[in-house]
């Protein structure tokens, strides 16, 4: 089989997956399930950019979206206990609205794309290949010395965003029995206990005390 | 053979089953999080196609941008979520009004 064709085709196959998924999300009744399809969206445009001969950031999308983002969203979706019928009250209301903007909206961006589409505008060679390099290599040259700085700041978005989660959701609760490690580590032996001094015998004909009431 | 338009069209359409999922999902706080993810990706294909279309690693390297700022995003609009719903027991787009924005 011609293999242009063949690539046409997986096109094809991956979009209307894409699309179909991204339906779901959006339309599914339960939001765990609608989580998972969200899944399924990233998979299938990372399968499209790697059509597109962008395999780094293809896997990437795998590992950062599928791997980390998709299971944090996942965990906050069970984790909260959500009454899945009242959060569907709004949704025929606005079923009318929604479409219509939508379909408005991708009718011009069709349009404008429509024009430009008259002389077919091919893909051309793979950029990393004409470069004699892989892909990953032709994007980490780039990303370590023309964009360093804005790589290091991205380092920096990713540490506040974890602070500012960490604290978002940190809390003290009242009722919680934790041991204060610094407090241990103060403490004073005088505080604790007492040393008294005393005869070691007791001189005999002396009449023990009475057992006291054990307190309750 | 795949041209330009295939992508872009595709985009396009992802964005605008973003829009819709915005309009028709005013309830569910999570469901509009999952609309913004699915825009940040309609927007994340069109830059690799252009970035193949053009020769040109600028397209890719602002992809890497992209994912890195909507996975911090995606974090701190989660704790807030956690935090909201902690608070209010709620998530609810309805019942959040106390600023009367």
């Amino acid at each position: 089989m011609n293999p242009q064709l063949f690539q046409l085709i997986c096109f094809y196959a991956f979009g209307f997956v894409t699309v179909a998924s991204a339906l779901a999300v959006i339309t599914l009744r339960n939001t765990v399930h609608a989580v998972l399809a969200l899944v399924l969206t990233f998979f299938s445009s990372a399968c499209l950019w790697m059509l597109a001969d962008a395999e780094f950031l293809a896997l990437a999308l795998i590992v950062v979206y599928v791997g980390a983002v998709m299971v944090l969203f996942l965990f906050v979706v069970m984790m909260l206990d959500i009454d899945q019928e009242k959060m569907r009250e709004g949704f025929v209301r606005f079923l009318p609205v929604g479409l219509i903007v939508a379909l408005v909206m991708l009718a011009e961006m069709l349009g404008l794309i429509g024009v430009r589409a008259m002389h077919a505008q091919l893909m051309g060679p793979n950029p990393a290949s004409v470069a004699g390099v892989s892909n990953t290599a032709w994007l980490g040259h780039a990303l370590y010395t023309q964009y360093l700085l804005p790589f290091e700041i991205a380092a920096l978005i990713l540490t506040v965003g974890v602070v500012a989660a960490v604290a978002l959701t940190l809390r003290q609760r009242a009722d919680a029995r934790y041991e204060s490690a610094s407090q241990q580590v103060r403490v004073n032996p005088r505080d604790r206990i007492r040393i008294v001094k005393m005869a070691a015998e007791r001189p005999a004909g002396d009449v023990p005390p009475a057992p006291q009431e054990p307190r309750p | 053979m795949i041209t330009l338009s295939h992508y872009i069209v595709l985009g396009a359409v992802l964005f605008c089953i973003a829009v819709a999922g915005l309009f028709i999902n005013r309830k569910n706080v999570i469901v509009l999080l999952m609309s913004i993810e699915l825009m940040l990706l309609a927007v994340n294909t069109n830059f690799v196609a252009f970035s193949r279309f053009l020769g040109d690693v600028s397209g890719q390297v602002f992809v890497f941008f992209i994912l890195t700022v909507a996975a911090a995003e995606a974090a701190i609009g989660l704790a807030i979520l956690v935090l909201l719903f902690r608070n209010r027991s709620t998530i609810n787009i309805a019942d959040i009004d106390s600023m009367k924005g």
